[in-house]
């Protein structure tokens, strides 16, 4: 029972999910109900995890599953991050016909898989969590199933994640294989000495969760699938899998194979180095901006891991905190994308935002201030983002990551610049809608608040996250 | 002292711009933001004035300190004055409200964004002066790029975007190694507080390699040759204010960095480097002396006239003589009043016959000659005629330089022959000569705001031409305690082997 307790926010959403599904599907159109409910059940799952005792550090069921600062953390930036994404995207699946009480109840499981992949501490669980939200995501992906690059989006993402699970499954059993568990643990102690299936293993698992966050080399899917999903799912791709992911990678590495720094660490400075450069490279001749946004979330992941791959505690906190801020700035991103709108048409390309700044100067402001952000220009939030990161990195001599990150910077804001130059250089087109609901306004002002303003008191976020302990 | 008087200083600005932003207004009153940012840029100005005078100009030490805890257990935020940087912030804060009487005639469209925009600007410029934590100075250093880039592509010429995208990415690209610098030293020395670095000195190995990170950040800035590609082209399609801010206070960052970072926390580089800095230095000078003169276009030659003169400053900086490096500062102060004064001058005439090609005018004397006189002042400012700022900074510089490599001193003096053959040049070509253009003709002499700020700067040029005591004055203490601290004279004479 005590157990139980520990878990109730899942169960809670477990709940909710039966709960809607059958609601949803007695009372007739009640689609935005269930989609208001489940907003509802995300603030309820917020609360019933601030609620729980912070102090508590322990292994349920078997040792399989943990309650820890690290979990508490990320799930709480989970849940915020989906309430946030459902109040902003509320009024566009209904514009989009795209409002249906699947739609919500996906977007719950997909949750619930996150939560059990960021508490997973055996590489079954970890699994289950892993397949759960990946199932949701691929019907979520396609949702829009009258839309073409929808369905070949669903679908693409759906064969690629099936390989990539398939690696990743392979990887869990070669492990399996050589150290006789599946406990995290466990495998820590049972693995003392290198061998070359062990290593293998490793490989394969990072593989298959490099692809979640999709970092390259294994991006592919990232451009079409961010470009053909429905703008609501889209921001949901490009927030909640990565808190989950980037926790799994946070506990595979620093559980059972932090004694074997030296077989994955040159793995991670690859795949940082490679999304840093080719994230930045690419995202430069595209059209679309959420096309452009996976790009820049893939050279974004670059950064993330360049934190993991230092080995440190320090390192692992600035990548969290990179995640926290990532969030906040694609965030408000998002909300300035469902903000184009003109006679029930959401418009997408860079060059609809021709002239933004004459006929809406405050949506231009947010995206400028959000633009530069994510360009690392200081005194914005993103800046604090790769400071951080920087000084992880710095202080484990790793100059030649920390240097071709910064040069990286320097390509990315070129294509950040070319936005921000199509808003407020280039001559006005026709004006936008400016009547938005309150929930999107709410995401847009908080968020890009939250960026504007993060360097007059930095320490807050920084604090809490160096309670995080990771063993 | 419990007053934040320097948090007020950089805070003002930009309570300023929240202001003129948050106060909703029509066309007709837009009026009323100018004179909004007037004031505050006016008070600004008058508290910095008030900080000079109260100013303990005898001590060493670093004054009006404030500290406050910012990133826990790794930086603070700290700021504080010396002699040097006060020096600075009363040129910001003095060219910051010309720059905002002269809206009126330049900026035609989104006036209130432009105000905004110069508010901020001014805030992040006064943070670089008065910041005493490398954190925070390069916070404030990468910061301008926003507002800068913003009044370049906006408000410019017909090849902004060009421009402005060229500013920012050639700057960017200095100053990401300058970030890997400054967190190497912290993690080299425990601490990124300028004060405490002094103190405790930087280990002579890293030396090296921390200076030339610094210094790709601050060369791109300063611009040295070869990387001063970029200010032709930002100079030329700025708005008149934004040339002025750019020419006048933007440039002196980095002048301000060598003397404060590179001299200061890396002597021993600084030394091992000064062949280097002097090469490029005489370089900047004479060739870009000479691509001065061939220019056709008013802006982009004193563009290029900026970039010989900063070769005198970085040339001054790094004689690491008393008399060179107060020579610099001086050179730096007298640069942003007097080049201030030149691209307000082109404005003035730009704002009436839309060009800027030297060969569209000629006669002015005629037409305009109130005109006529004060640029006379400004070219003779900008050539170093003795009785004008201009020339005590030069003089002091090749002092210094004559004091340690005669070769240099000697081909850094060629240079203001180069100087005052282009700057008469133009001015011949401009003011006097024939009136051939019809338009030219149909031209008139200055409005009034426009003598009120064009005078304002004639007045401390002259005086400080005739009378430089009370700068010296205030620069002088902190200099020789530069040069004390990190026994720059020693080192010196062993190079020299005395």
């Amino acid at each position: 029972m005590e157990n139980l307790q520990l878990i109730i926010p899942e169960l809670f959403i477990s709940i909710m999910i039966m709960f809607l599904l059958i609601f949803g599907v007695f009372k007739k159109n009640s689609s935005q109900l269930v989609y208001n409910l489940t907003t509802v059940s995300l603030v309820a799952a917020l609360a019933l995890i601030i609620n729980l005792d912070t102090q508590i550090q322990s292994s349920l069921f078997n040792n399989s599953y943990n309650i820890d600062s690290l979990g508490r953390f990320m799930k709480i930036l989970l849940i915020l991050s989906g309430i946030f994404v459902m109040l902003s995207s509320s009024k566009y699946i209904q514009i989009s016909k795209i409002s249906k009480i699947e739609y919500p109840i996906l977007i719950l499981c997909s949750i619930l898989g996150m939560m059990v992949m960021i508490s997973s501490n055996d590489l079954i669980v970890f699994y289950m969590g892993l397949e759960l939200q990946s199932l949701a995501l691929y019907v979520l992906a396609s949702f829009n199933r009258d839309n073409l690059l929808s369905t070949e989006s669903g679908l693409k993402y759906f064969v690629l994640s099936a390989l990539s699970s398939g690696l990743l499954l392979y990887g869990c059993s070669l492990i399996y294989g050589f150290s006789e568990t599946t406990n995290f643990n466990q495998i820590m102690v049972n693995t003392k000495e290198i061998e070359y299936g062990l290593t293998f293993g490793i490989v394969f698992i990072l593989v298959g969760l490099a692809f979640k966050i999709s970092a390259v080399p294994f991006h592919m899917w990232a451009p079409d699938v961010y470009q053909g999903s429905p703008t609501s799912v889209t921001v949901f791709f490009a927030l909640l899998p990565k808190i989950a992911a980037l926790t799994v990678f946070i506990r595979f590495l620093y559980i059972p194979f932090y004694e074997l720094g030296d077989q994955w660490q040159m793995i991670i400075i690859f795949l940082s180095i490679a999304s840093m450069v080719f994230g930045a490279v690419a995202a430069i001749g595209q059209k679309n901006l959420k096309r452009l946004i996976a790009y820049s979330s893939i050279s974004h992941m670059g950064y993330a891991l360049a934190g993991l791959s230092t080995g440190t505690t320090q390192g692992v906190q600035s990548s969290i905190t990179y995640i926290t801020i990532y969030l906040v700035m694609n965030l408000a991103f998002f909300s300035c994308l469902f903000m184009l709108k003109r006679n029930d048409e959401y418009y997408e390309n860079i060059d609809d935002l021709s002239g933004l700044s004459k006929n809406h100067p405050l949506l231009s402001l947010s995206l400028l201030v959000v633009l530069f952000s994510l360009a690392g220009i200081p005194p914005l939030a993103g800046f604090f983002a790769k400071f951080y990161i920087f000084v992880a990195v710095i202080n484990e001599k790793m100059y030649f990551l920390a240097i071709v990150g910064l040069l990286a910077t320097v390509i990315a804001a070129f294509y950040y610049l070319r936005i921000i130059k199509i808003i407020y250089f280039d001559p006005e087109k026709e004006k936008f809608e400016s009547k938005h609901n309150l929930g999107l306004k709410f995401t847009l002002v908080a968020s890009t608040f939250f960026i504007l303003a993060y360097f007059i008191y930095p320490s807050g976020i920084v604090d809490i996250i160096s309670q995080i302990k990771i063993n | 002292m419990n007053f934040p008087i320097l948090s007020s200083l950089i805070l003002l600005p930009t309570i300023g711009a929240l202001f003129i932003f948050f106060v909703r207004s029509s066309n007709s009153q837009y009026q009323s933001s100018k004179y909004v940012a007037l004031f505050i840029t006016l008070a600004n100005f008058f508290l910095s004035l008030y900080l000079w005078i109260i100013f303990d100009k005898s001590i060493v030490d670093f004054q009006f300190v404030e500290e406050r805890e910012w990133i826990s257990g790794f930086v603070n935020y700290k700021v504080g004055v010396d002699g040097i940087s006060i020096l600075f912030i009363l040129l910001t804060t003095f060219i910051t409200p010309i720059c905002v009487i002269t809206v009126n005639a330049t900026i035609k469209n989104r006036l209130k964004d432009f105000l905004i925009a110069i508010l901020i600007l001014e805030t992040f410029m006064i943070g670089v002066f008065c910041s005493l934590d490398l954190v925070v100075f390069y916070l404030f250093f990468e910061a301008g790029l926003i507002p800068m880039f913003l009044i370049i592509g906006i408000w410019g010429g017909e090849r902004r975007v060009y421009s402005a995208f060229k500013f920012f990415l050639y700057t960017l690209l200095g100053s990401v190694l300058m970030l890997v610098a400054i967190i190497s030293i912290y993690w080299i020395t425990g601490t990124t507080d300028v004060i405490k670095l002094y103190e405790l000195g930087i280990d002579a190995k890293y030396q090296n390699l921390l200076w030339l990170a610094f210094f790709s950040s601050f060369a791109v800035k300063t611009p040295m040759w070869p990387v001063h590609t970029w200010l032709p082209d930002a100079h030329v399609e700025a708005p008149t204010a934004g040339s002025v801010l750019l020419a006048a206070i933007l440039l002196k960052m980095a002048g301000y960095g060598f003397i404060r970072f590179s001299l200061g926390l890396f002597p021993d580089a600084s030394l091992y480097f000064v062949p280097l800095v002097y090469t490029l230095s005489l370089i900047a000078i004479i060739y870009t002396s000479l691509v001065a003169l061939m220019q056709e276009d008013m802006k982009k030659l004193i563009a290029y006239s900026s970039v010989a003169h900063m070769g005198f400053v970085t040339l001054g900086i790094f004689t690491m003589t008393q008399q060179g490096i107060e020579g610099s500062i001086f050179q730096m102060i007298s640069h942003g009043l007097v080049s201030a004064a030149l691209f307000l001058c082109v404005g003035v005439v730009y704002d009436r016959l839309h060009t800027r090609l030297i060969n569209r005018y000629g006669g002015l004397v005629a037409i305009m000659p109130k005109y006529a006189i004060v640029f006379m002042v400004f070219t003779l400012g900008a050539l170093g005629l003795p009785g004008t700022s201009g020339f005590i900074g030069e003089f002091l510089v090749l002092m210094g330089a004559f004091k340690k490599n005669i070769l240099v001193a000697t081909i850094a003096s060629l240079g203001v022959i180069l100087g005052a053959a282009y700057m008469l040049w133009l001015y011949k070509r401009i003011i006097f000569g024939k009136l051939i253009n019809e338009d030219v003709k149909k031209m008139v002499d200055l409005k009034r705001f426009e003598i009120v700020t064009l005078w304002l700067l004639v007045l401390p040029i002259i005086f400080f031409g005739f009378y430089p005591e009370p700068l010296i004055n205030s620069i002088e203490v902190s200099v020789a305690n530069m040069i004390d601290m990190n026994d720059l004279d020693k080192i010196n004479k062993l190079a020299l082997g005395e």
